[in-house]
Order: structure tokens, then sequence, then C-alpha cells
């Protein structure tokens, strides 16, 4: 047997050989590109130069498909450069397009070759047969080396041309290739016109490439040309339509999307929009079908909501809406995040719907959770039992995330439909008992919610919740559960055991939880003062000597003088009634959401922001774009005051610069933000908190200030005692006395500090005051103004003089559309001024304007009305005033944002020598929003990395370097958009020089 | 628009890229690996994702991610789309979407890539056209192309239906038999609660075509119930007024196969899910080990019909490591790694009197293990040839515009689509 075994250990030995020859026999056998995939070869790419050299035709053929095989897979084969460059000549069409796709991919890394192949593009592009043309014109914008760049112009301006318009498809968007590569050469030679000219062109593919290619470029347009090319007249407008019917799904989706920025100028026009529009509901494409609804909805927006044109109009766009969701998954994310904004302003449209947003087993979870968001938006005491019925479906799922959020909606559901309430709190009360962790801390959490939303009326259920009090470990069910023994402290007879255990662990607490279990101990000491003595004198120690958190040490400090000084006053703060918490929750604030509107179907819509909050900008263009917003019922603005004032002026004044009168909405914060709420007197807090607070210090004294260094003395007797001031209880005179005298004078320490930054914050220095409208000029008003900003507020503060000899009154002042979209945050408020009289006021500016790009770009003209006329100046804005306080960021990002920043956009400035030294130049920029994100010293020159962001998003990076001896500046900046840099300069050159 | 394309595999690997603009670098897609790695599984992970200066925008298709990098405000619907479409070019060129036949034909794929888009906008996606820009690749051809010594993928000349007023057909098409089917199919998406309830229950239909007629036919395809419709996506070939109006499909044909229409059908209230089942499942250890499943189908089919393909699939949790049981028809399988039983009925012939088969047995619990508090669901597929379940019928189909009778063919299919039913 040891014999057999040698035998059959030496076959399979053998067999081992033959293994390898057996499968390169196989692999060879199978003609498939697969074997490209395999690690390269040594001496391939000699052979492949070899071949690609052959006499023999079919050879060469061959060679450059393996060349392209190669490259497909991700091998470097760039320097077969010239070897396959040679074979373009070919005539062979095929040949000819793997050639193209070679020059394609490696033009860029070998420009000085690629300048060989030029010519043959030229010739092509007049070659008899129109797919060559049109190859090589597609293929010419692919190259982005600029030194082949100017060769190319003469040959797209014929493909503009062309008597195809397969030539002329493709050259449009050529165009937007070369712009991306070079937008001055685009508009120097004309092509954005030839472009334009492409839109009346009478081959529908050609009018929706235009379409495309001018979007793309007004998107990252640098000049006015280049970004008003999207402004198009009303019988523009009408040619697309009618081109819309014609061309492919892809157009249909470009001419939707540029349709929605033109605003009809009369009810009819926009209801025949809406009926040309209406028939894409019915596409195929889920992005035809999205985009069509947007351009509805924005223009139902003008007409009369009552009429039955937009009732039956309204009630076609719920079937394609629900058609979207049995498409594939990721389709529906996008039209759920869609959907989630239309029920929103349109709460009617899929009310009958409910049941296609039941969660199915197999959705993806990206999916359930944006259905849940719906149904509970859809949510109403007609539906409830089915939607309770599910949300418990949902709450023994597998999914962690999504289980909680099914939990969470029952809470909603509770806050939502007071019908409801109870049978939604005994579907949580099961829920805790089935003692799974993460379901038992989120039915506490939303809990909380109900509770202030019905107070006297759960609170039986208390009971339940304390059992569980062991298994918390979340901070938000630990805040939650804390906030409810405080609140309820009167009928928890054990509380002050609970809250003493849980302040054992008081350290390792996350800030919620600690500012939390501050508060809930004060309310229990404030109901219950004479068993907690202890207890709360352990808590504000805990909280104001051996915290870190300055606002968990700040509110210590509060309570503690709250108590020793007015205990009344405490009550009233902490006890303070709370506002009810509204139905809905997570609703978007009205104007984002009119916004996001506008931008249903986009990104934006799916992020629910605003696309200047993600994209640099709005697309890395240099000119800024005014934010969108929906249109209002011409009707309804005709007889409107601000339509009066603007149509006075006459000028290029925006009519209705007032948004349409419309229902308050009171929106209440999102969940993060409710914990906040729900600390009482959060320092930013509520008007409620913040008012009781007031009329606190008021009791206790006017000016904290003052009192900063004083002693222990005459805080506690008070500087202006009320008579009816009762006297401080013993225990809260224990626990300040117990303190000393130390720990008091920091209180006023924290106390005045706040204060004092508080005024000295967001100073900087003011410019003095320029004459913008000289006497004679106005009519006898003289104004002059200037820029300030304050904080995050930017204002205008105007000196008004009458040196007319009448009174003047009946003020108004009006801003023209301008490159930021400055303009005033409220009406000028004017009181008559006499003959000789002169005021000044302070008016606060935002950014919410329409935006056009001026020339000088800071230029703001200004229209100032009174009884007499109405005058026009222009001014200029101080780029400083500007500076946001956003922009502070990551020395990483700040990296990768300066590399990103092509290098020809990088300008540099002499900025003279100051006497600063780098920190100080520093602070001083600081001052003015000037962020300096890195230092760094090189031989001893110092080098200042900085970050400037302006209101409208827009990124100007600067590197400040000092040099030591002679302390000149340099200053280089980089941004998308040169032609802020002069701004920039300037306001550099003005803050330095102080 | 799109400015790069990225194929991933399921194992992290990316095996082709295409770019439309400026190179990308690969590393871009550690993003993505990133939102992989945090989701349990490939399906999950969300189809936009952003990062600091790209949007990422995928679908998740045959075991494969589809990736495409954005830079600006892009329309998602449209990119999603067109990743879609892209998977479906694939697919009618090489039979199935799957790494494997991406990487059979790479360069072709990546010739299709090239043609598909131009700088990120959508050049020529109908397959029709694209099938006269590049061949594909098939059995006939490569044996004509060793025959007559030609070989070439790519046509000389330009698509002929690019311009036409009818893009989606190409001309001078000619057939000697002139055929037209049209397969309607309906997948009822529904989930049937514990007691056998239907808590919500939807039909989607299709109707798919196989159009091979000659010249320029003009059809009209009118319904006995076109009511049943209650919205419908149609293939731009269709008029739209005409169905609007006339509630009928008039259209000139692409050549080949296409999807005409998608619908939604109104099912108001009551429609008949044509099975029940009866189900206990329990996870609870009554003796040693062992929780307890029993499945009993009770097929309704519509008369003279049957129910086909019957698969029974049910996601256990974690702690079921088995299970042990006797079906009296079909196979059942339970993968231990996904934790997933798996019952393949197969066809139901109610004529035999099959009854109503049953699973039945028990079920390993992992020792140590706590007792599962959830519900696993169970979902169901199935088919019916021959009957639409929302009722939808086919009046007649005529032809204008060419003189010769074509044969016509319409077959109705009715599936499970969504099919769960709640323990």
């Amino acid at each position: 047997s040891p014999k057999m075994q040698g035998v059959a250990a030496s076959v399979s030995e053998s067999l081992g050989n033959i293994r390898p020859w057996l499968q390169k026999v196989t692999t060879q056998a199978k003609t498939t590109d697969s074997k490209y995939f395999t690690t390269t070869r040594k001496g391939e790419i000699f052979e492949l130069k070899a071949e690609l050299n052959s006499e023999r035709k079919d050879k060469r053929k061959e060679a450059v498909k393996k060349v392209i095989a190669s490259m497909t897979v991700g091998k470097d084969v760039s320097t077969l450069f010239p070897d396959v460059v040679n074979c373009m000549q070919a005539d062979n069409l095929e040949l000819k397009k793997l050639v193209y796709l070679y020059l394609m991919n490696y033009a860029k890394t070998q420009p000085d070759k690629a300048i060989m192949a030029v010519n043959t593009f030229v010739r092509d592009c007049e070659d008899p047969n129109p797919l060559i043309r049109a190859l090589a014109v597609r293929t010419i914008g692919c190259i982005r080396v600029d030194e082949i760049t100017a060769y190319l112009c003469d040959p797209l301006r014929k493909c503009l041309k062309d008597e195809d318009p397969y030539v002329r498809k493709t050259a449009a968007v050529c165009v937007a290739k070369l712009h991306d590569i070079d937008p001055l050469l685009v508009e120097e030679q004309g092509f954005l016109d030839a472009l334009k000219e492409l839109l009346a062109d009478s081959n529908p593919m050609v009018v929706a490439n235009a379409v495309a290619a001018i979007t793309e470029i007004s998107d990252s347009a640098q000049t006015d040309t280049a970004a008003d090319m999207l402004c198009w007249s009303g019988q523009l407008i009408n040619k697309l339509l009618t081109a819309l019917n014609e061309c492919t799904e892809w157009g249909q989706v470009f001419i939707l999307d540029a349709v929605a920025n033109y605003t009809p100028t009369e009810n009819n026009e926009a209801q025949n929009m809406i009926e040309r529009v209406s028939p894409r509901l019915a596409h195929a494409n889920a992005a035809v079908v999205l985009s069509a609804v947007k351009v509805i909805m924005k223009l139902l927006e003008m007409l009369d909501p009552n009429s039955d044109f937009v009732v039956s109009t309204i009630k076609k766009l719920s079937a394609p809406l629900v058609t979207l969701l049995s498409s594939e998954p990721e389709i529906q994310y996008v039209a759920l995040r869609n959907i989630n904004l239309i029920v929103q302003k349109r709460p009617d449209i899929l009310k009958q719907e409910l049941k296609v947003f039941f969660v199915k087993y197999n959705d993806p979870i990206y999916v359930k959770l944006e259905k849940l968001d719906i149904l509970i938006r859809l949510t109403s005491a007609a539906n409830i039992a089915n939607v309770l019925a599910e949300l418990k479906e949902y709450a023994t799922e597998v999914d962690v995330d999504f289980v909680r959020k099914a939990v969470r909606a029952i809470g909603r559901c509770a806050i939502k439909v007071e019908s409801a309430a109870e049978r939604c709190v005994s579907t949580l009360l099961d829920l805790i008992q089935t003692k799974v962790n993460y379901v038992v801390q989120e039915a506490i959490v939303v809990i909380k919610d109900i509770f202030r939303k019905y107070p006297n009326k759960y609170e039986s259920v208390i009971g339940t919740l304390c059992e569980n009090l062991d298994t918390l470990d979340e901070p938000e069910a630990r805040a939650s559960m804390i906030w409810i023994i405080g609140e309820y402290a009167e009928r928890i007879d054990n509380a002050d055991e609970l809250l003493e255990s849980f302040l054992e662990g008081f350290a390792d607490e996350q800030t919620a939880v600690q500012l939390q279990l501050l508060t809930s101990v004060v309310k229990l000491f404030l109901k219950r003062p004479t068993d907690t003595q202890e207890l709360v004198q352990q808590a504000l120690s805990l909280a104001t000597q051996e915290a870190d958190n300055p606002d968990l040490r700040d509110r210590g400090y509060i309570y503690w003088r709250l108590l020793s000084t007015d205990p009344a006053a405490a009550k009233q703060v902490v006890l303070a009634e709370k506002p009810l918490i509204s139905e809905e929750t997570d609703l978007l604030e009205p104007n984002l959401l009119d916004e996001l509107i506008c931008h249903i179907g986009s990104l934006a819509s799916v992020y629910h922001k605003p696309p200047a909050a993600f994209v640099d900008g709005r697309g890395g263009g240099q000119v800024a774009k005014a934010t969108k917003g929906l249109p209002s019922r011409l009707a309804a603005e005709a007889g409107g005051a601000a339509a009066a004032a603007a149509g006075a002026g006459g000028g290029d004044f925006g009519a209705g610069t007032g948004a349409p009168g419309r229902p308050a909405v009171s929106v209440i914060p999102t969940q993060e933000s409710l914990i906040g709420d729900l600390l009482d007197i959060d320092m930013s807090g509520g008007a409620t908190a913040a008012a009781a607070m007031a009329a606190a210090s008021a009791s206790t004294n006017q000016q904290p200030v003052d009192l900063l260094g004083e002693g222990l003395d005459s805080l506690l007797g008070g500087p202006a005692p009320s008579a009816t001031s009762p006297v401080p209880p013993s225990g809260a005179s224990a626990a300040a006395g117990g303190s000393g005298a130390d720990s008091l004078a920091d209180i006023f320490g924290g106390l005045g500090g706040g204060v004092g930054g508080g005024l000295g914050g967001g100073g900087g220095f003011d410019p003095p005051m320029e004459t913008w409208l000289p006497a004679q000029k106005g009519k006898g008003l003289q104004i002059e103004g200037r820029f300030l900003r304050r904080g995050p507020q930017l204002s205008m503060e105007l000196r008004l003089r009458n040196n007319a000899m009448q009174q003047l009154n009946g003020f108004a002042v009006q801003f023209n559309k301008n490159s930021f979209g400055l303009a005033p945050a409220q009406p000028l408020a004017m009181n008559p001024l006499a003959p000789q009289q002169s005021v000044t006021t302070l008016l606060p500016l935002n950014t919410k304007g329409p935006v056009q790009k001026m020339d000088p770009l800071l230029t703001l003209q200004v229209a100032v009305k009174n009884n007499i006329d109405i005058f026009y100046f222009a001014c200029l804005i101080p780029m400083y005033a500007l500076f946001t306080e956003e922009g502070d960021m990551d020395k990483r990002v700040f990296l990768s944002t300066w590399k990103d920043i092509p290098p020809e956009n990088e300008t540099q400035f002499n900025l003279g020598s100051y006497a600063h030294d780098a920190d100080t130049a520093s602070t001083m920029l600081r001052s003015f929003n000037v962020f300096t994100i890195a230092k760094r010293s090189v031989e001893s020159t110092d080098m200042l990395y900085q970050c400037v962001k302006l209101t409208n998003g827009i990124l100007v990076l600067a590197e400040l370097k000092i040099v030591p001896q002679t302390n000149a500046y340099t200053l280089s900046l980089k941004s998308r958009h040169v032609e802020i840099y002069p701004g920039v300069h300037e306001a550099y050159l003005a803050v330095l020089k102080g | 628009m799109i400015h790069s394309i990225f194929f991933i595999n399921n194992s992290g690997d990316i095996f082709l890229e295409k770019h439309y603009k400026r190179v990308i670098p690969k590393s871009i897609c550690d993003y993505f690996f990133e939102e992989v790695t945090k989701n349990s599984s490939p399906e999950n992970v969300p189809p936009i994702i952003q990062t600091p200066n790209h949007i990422l925008i995928s679908i998740y298709r045959a075991q494969m991610h589809f990736v495409a990098v954005c830079k600006s405000e892009v329309p998602p619907l449209f990119v999603i789309e067109f990743l879609h479409r892209l998977a479906d070019i694939i697919k009618d060129y090489f039979d199935e979407v799957s790494e494997t036949s991406i990487k059979d034909n790479v360069v072709i794929v990546y010739e299709l890539l090239d043609e598909v888009l131009d700088n990120g906008f959508p050049l020529a996606t109908e397959s029709n056209i694209l099938k006269e820009l590049i061949r594909p690749p098939n059995l006939l051809r490569s044996l004509a192309d060793t025959m007559t010594g030609r070989n070439s993928t790519v046509s000389a000349t330009l698509p002929t239906g690019q311009l036409s007023n009818i893009p989606w057909r190409r001309s001078g098409v000619k057939y000697a038999n002139n055929e037209a089917y049209f397969d309607i199919v309906e997948e009822l998406d529904a989930i049937v609660d514990k007691f056998g309830g239907a808590v919500c229950a939807e039909v989607h239909g299709s109707i798919d075509c196989l159009i091979k007629l000659s010249g320029v036919p003009d059809l009209t395809l009118s319904f006995v119930n076109s009511r049943l419709i209650e919205d419908a996506s149609l293939h731009p070939c269709v008029r739209h007024r005409r169905f609007e109006v006339e509630r009928l499909l008039s259209f000139v044909p692409p050549d080949g196969g296409f999807r005409l229409m998608a619908y939604r059908a109104s099912c108001h209230g009551n429609l008949p899910v044509p099975l029940d089942l009866r189900h206990t499942i329990s996870f609870k250890q009554a003796s040693g080990n062992s929780g307890h499943l029993e499945l009993t189908v009770i097929p309704r089919p519509p008369s003279g019909r049957q129910l086909e393909d019957l698969v029974l699939t049910v996601p256990m949790p974690r702690a079921v490591s088995g299970a042990s049981l006797v079906a009296s028809a079909g196979k059942y399988s339970y993968d231990t790694a996904s934790r997933t039983l798996v019952w393949t009925v197969g066809r139901l012939d109610s004529q035999k009197g099959a009854g109503s088969p049953t699973l039945c047995g028990t079920l390993v619990m992992q020792t140590g293990a706590p007792v599962p508090d959830c519900r696993p669901s169970i979902l169901v597929s199935f088919s019916i040839t021959g009957w639409t379940i929302s009722g939808l019928k086919v009046n007649r189909l005529d032809l204008h515009g060419e003189k010769y009778k074509p044969f016509k063919g319409v077959k109705y299919v009715t599936k499970a689509g969504k099919l769960e039913f709640r323990t």
C-alpha cells in the first residue's frame, strides 16, 4: 500500500503540471475581452508598438483595438502615443473612432504630440460624411489641450452652421466643452451668439442640445453675457415648448428645466404653459415627469387657487407622482424627497394616496425612512387607525434605525391627531413592555413630547417609565427621562432619589444630560424646597466648580444667583409655563420651501437645502445668481403698496419686493433644537424664557456690570432690593454661603464678561460718511451714508438733511438689482423732516434681493422717494461689508479647496508695509470676518492662510505673506470668481491701514 | 452633467471607468466605499452621496453599482434614469447585464459608453440607433465575419432614425414575415396582514412589444376596458393626445423589442389575491433548541388557470441557525449565511387536486441566543399565464400605412411583484 500511495502522488503531481496548461488552452479558446483584465505581460508594450507600425492594415487595426482594450481596463499605454496617432489618418471609420478614443484619454498628458493630430481633425470637420464631421467636432472638444484649442475655432464655427442637423447638434455641445476650457475665448469668438441662434433651429434635437449647452454655460458663467443667456423672452419659450414635443426624453428635461426659469407676465400665458407641459406627466422617463411637475407647481402659484383650472390641474399631478413610486428604488427615493416638499406646499395633492407610502419589506432602508416621513405628513384623524396599525408593524422590524424612526413616528401621530393620542400612548406603553432597549429609549423621548403637548393628561404612565430607568443609556433618552422627573417632581415620590442617582455619574454624562439634570434638580428644589437643599447644592457646585463646559457653568451660576437673590423670580423663570409644541414637526421654513419648489427634481430638492448651500457660488460660476422664488399671483400684486412705490420709479426696479401676504406659518424646531427647547432657559432660547429672565434681572439689579468685583454682601443684599422681596430660603443661602466669595465673584466675572463681550464683539471700524446725494440734486434733500456691519447684520446708515423750505415726508427707499442682491430688510422708517432738520437712521439690509452683475461690481443704485420727487444715486458697497461669519473652515478643506481652484485664478497684490506683526494683522482681519485658517513661518517669513466667505457664498482664499525686516505685505488671492479680487484687495488695504 | 462613470462590483473593484470631461481620479470612489461599509447590504447604499467637491449618484443593479460623478447641480433623476438605461442597453447587447458580460465585451462597452454621452449629455440612448452605430456581437455575425473577412463593429453611416421625426425607428425596415407581439404583464404588489386581509394592494402593468413590421407601419391598439388604466407612462412613439381623448394607443413603433406603455391599474378595494397563506412561525423553545414553522398555501387561482413558479421566501432572524422541515410539494432550502428560508413549490395544478401544499417542521435555534421578538414577513412570488389581475384586455390592433397583413399575438401574464404576507 505504501507503493500505491507513491503512484497516486506521482499521478497527482503530473496532473498538477497539466493544470496550468489546460487553463491556458481554455483561456485562449474563449475569445472574449476579459483577457485584458489580467496583468500586463512583459514585453507587451513592445510587441504592440511593432504591430502598430506594421505594414499590414488589418494588423494595425487589431493592434489599436488591443491598445484601447488595455486602456479601458486602466493599464498605462500612453507611451504608444505617436504610434497610435500615426494610425489616425486611416479611412476606416472604426479605426478612426478607436484612435479618437485614445486621443481623448491621453492628449492632456502629451500636448506637444497631440498637436500632430490637429490637421486631421480640421480635415475631418470637412469630410463629406456627416458622421465623420460630427465625430471630429465631438472629439475636438474633448481634447483639453490649450495649444490645440485655438486651432479649433474655425472648424467649430463651420460646424455650428453645418447643413446637417446631426453635426449642428454635436457642435452645440462642443461650445459648452470649449467654454469649460476657455470661457473668454468662447465669448470673443462669438460662439455664445451662434449658440443662441441654434435655439431657433428648425430641428428639435438641435434646439434641445443648444438649451443644454446654454444651461451649463450660464451655470458656470464668468461674465454677464454668459450669465444672462438663460433670460428668455416669452416668444422663445413658446418655440421651446413646441420643440418639447419632438425632441428626445433627455432634451425634454433640458427644455423643461430651462422653461421653469421663466415667469410669464399674464395669467393666460401661465395657463397656456401648463396645458402644453401637462402631457409630459405621462412620460415613461421619471426625470421628464418630475421636471414637468416643477414647471406646473411653479406656474400654479400665479393662478387663482379656487379656479376650476387649478383644481383640475392639481388632481392631474397626483397619479404621476404615485406612479414614480413603482419604479426602481433609486427613483423612488428622489421622488419621495420631492413629494415631501410637494405635500408641504399643497397637502391636498396626495391625501387620498396614503397606502402607497406603506413600507414594503424589501424596500431599501433609504426608501423606508422617507416613506415614513411622508406617512406622518399625510396622517389625519380620518386615517390615523391605518397609520397606527402600520407603525406598530414597523416597530417590530429588524432594522434598528427604521424601528427607532417608527417609534418616533407614533409619538408624532399622538401630537398631530389629538383624538388618537390615547391610542398612541398605549401603543408606546406596549412597546416599552417589549423591553427592547432602543425601542424603550425612543418611546421615552417621544412620550416627553406628548406630555408637553397634552399637559396633565397622561402622567399616569410615569410609573411605567420609571421602571425602565436603568436601561437608558442614550443621552437623548436620559435627558428626556430627567426632564420628566423634574417636570413632574411633585407626583413622583422618590424624585429626589432618582435624580440623586443620576447625579452620581454627573461627570460622565453628555452636556445635554448634564444641563437637563441641573435644571431638573433646581425644579425639584423649587417644588420641594424643604428636603432637597443638599441635592441642589451638590448639583450647583458640580456644575459651577467641576465642569469645564462654559454653558453648564453659566447656567449653574445663573440658577445659583437666582435662587440666592430672588426665589420668586427663580420660580417664575424655571417653572415658567412652557409654550405648547405645535402639531407639525420638521416643517420647512416657508421661504425655503418656496425656493425648493422652484428646484423640484434637482439636487436641492433631495437635500432640502438651497443650491447655494452645497455648491460654491452656485456651480462655481463667477456671477452670483439670484435665489429662485415662486412667482406671486399677478392680480394680488397689482394693488400692492410695493408695486405703487416701484411703479413711480419707472426704472429697472424689480416689481414686488415684498412677498405676497400669506398667513404666517408657525414652524416648530427640528428634533435637535427641541432638546434645547425643553431646557427651559437655553441661552439662545425661546422668547418666553428670555422675557422671564429679563423680568427677573430687573427685580434684582439693573446693571450687572457695575457689580463686577463687588463682594458677597452687596450681592445678597442687592443694590436695590424691592420692599416685597422675600428673604432667601435657608437652602439657597446655605448654598451660596457654602460656596464662598470666590465663586460668587466668578459668577459676576462670567456675567460681566459675557455682557462686555456682547457689546464689544462684531466691532470693526466705521468708515466716514460719504455724500451720496447733494442737496442741489435732491431738490433740497441731502443724503450722506455709509455701510456698517454689526455682527451678522449688514446695515446702511443714512443721514438725511432737509435743506428745502418745506417739510419732507413720505420717505421710501429702494435698491436696483445689484451684484450681491442687497435689499432693505425693512422699509425706511422716517418721520417727516422739518426744514433744516437732519436725522440719522439705520437701515438693516439683507441679501435676498434680485441679483444682477453690476459694473463696477460693487455699485449699488439707490432710489429714494419723498413727497417732492424720486431721486437716484449710486454708491459703492465696501467689499468687507459682505464678508460673512461663515468664512471659517477646516484646514484640510482649505487645502483641498485651494488645490481645486485652477492656478490661473491666482493673483498677487503688493499691499505695502505695515508695522503690525502677523498675529496683530490676523486679529485685525478677523474682526472683519477674514478668518485665518493656518499660519506658517518659512525662513522667518510669516504666511497667513485666510479665508473669506461672501454673502452669496463665494469663497475667497488668501495667502498673506509678511517679510519680517521690510514688513512688506504680499497678498495672493485664489477664488473661482476673479472679478471680486479688486474689492477684496481694497478691503485688505482698508483694514490694514486701520 | 455627468462627469464620469465607474462600474463597481460587490467586492469593491472598480472594473471599468469612463470620463466625459476631466479625468476624475478613482479615489473619489472612496466616499462611495465608505457608505458601502456603513450599510449592511449593497441595496441599502444611498443613491446620492455628497462629497466635498462632487456628487456621486449611483444605482445598484445585477450585483453591481453604476456610479456617476457629477460636479454641479444636476437633476438626479436624470442621472439615475440614464444609468438604468445604460444597464438596459448592456442587457440588450449582451443578453445579460453582469460583470462577466461587461468584461467579456469591454471594448464594445467602452465604445457604447462613448456613444451614449457627449460632454455628459445623453447622445444616443435608443438601442435601435446604437445598434446601427455599434453592432452587437452575435454568433451569426462572427460566423459571417469569418466567411467574408469583414471584421468591424462600427457602422460607417449615420443612423437613419437619428434625425427623422420618428427618431426611434430606422428606415428601410424589411421583413419576409410581418409580426407584432404584445406581452401584457401585470404585477401585484400587496401587503397581506396576519389575518389574511390586504393592507394595501396595487397592480402595475406593462405592455412590452416585439414588432417586426416592414416599412413605416402606423398601429392602433385599443382596449376592451381602458378605464382600468389609472395612470400611464407612454413610450415617446405613442400619440399622447389620442390616448388622452380616446384611451387608445396610436403609434409608429420602433423596430424590434421595446416597452410601449407602463401603467397602474385601478383596483378599487378588493383585489383577488390568487392565494391564501396559513402560517405559524414560533421561535419559542418549547423543547430544547427548536422553534416551530408551519406554512400552508391555499391556492385561489381564477377558474381554468394555474399558479406557476410559486416560491415562498422567509427571511429569518439571526438566531435561527437551521431548519428541518418536510414539504408536501416542491423543495425547500435554508441558506445559513443570509438566514433565508426558500420554499420552491413550483406549479400548482388545481385540476389534479394538488390541494394545499404544506411545509412543516422545526427551526433550529442558536443555543444561548435570546428568543427573537420580530415576526418575519413571507415574500411570495408566482405567475399565472393567460390572465390579467386587473382584467385589462386588448380589443383590437389595426395597421395603417402599409398593405400587408401582419401576424398579431397578445399574451397575458400576472405575476407577484412585491407580495408579502405578514405573520
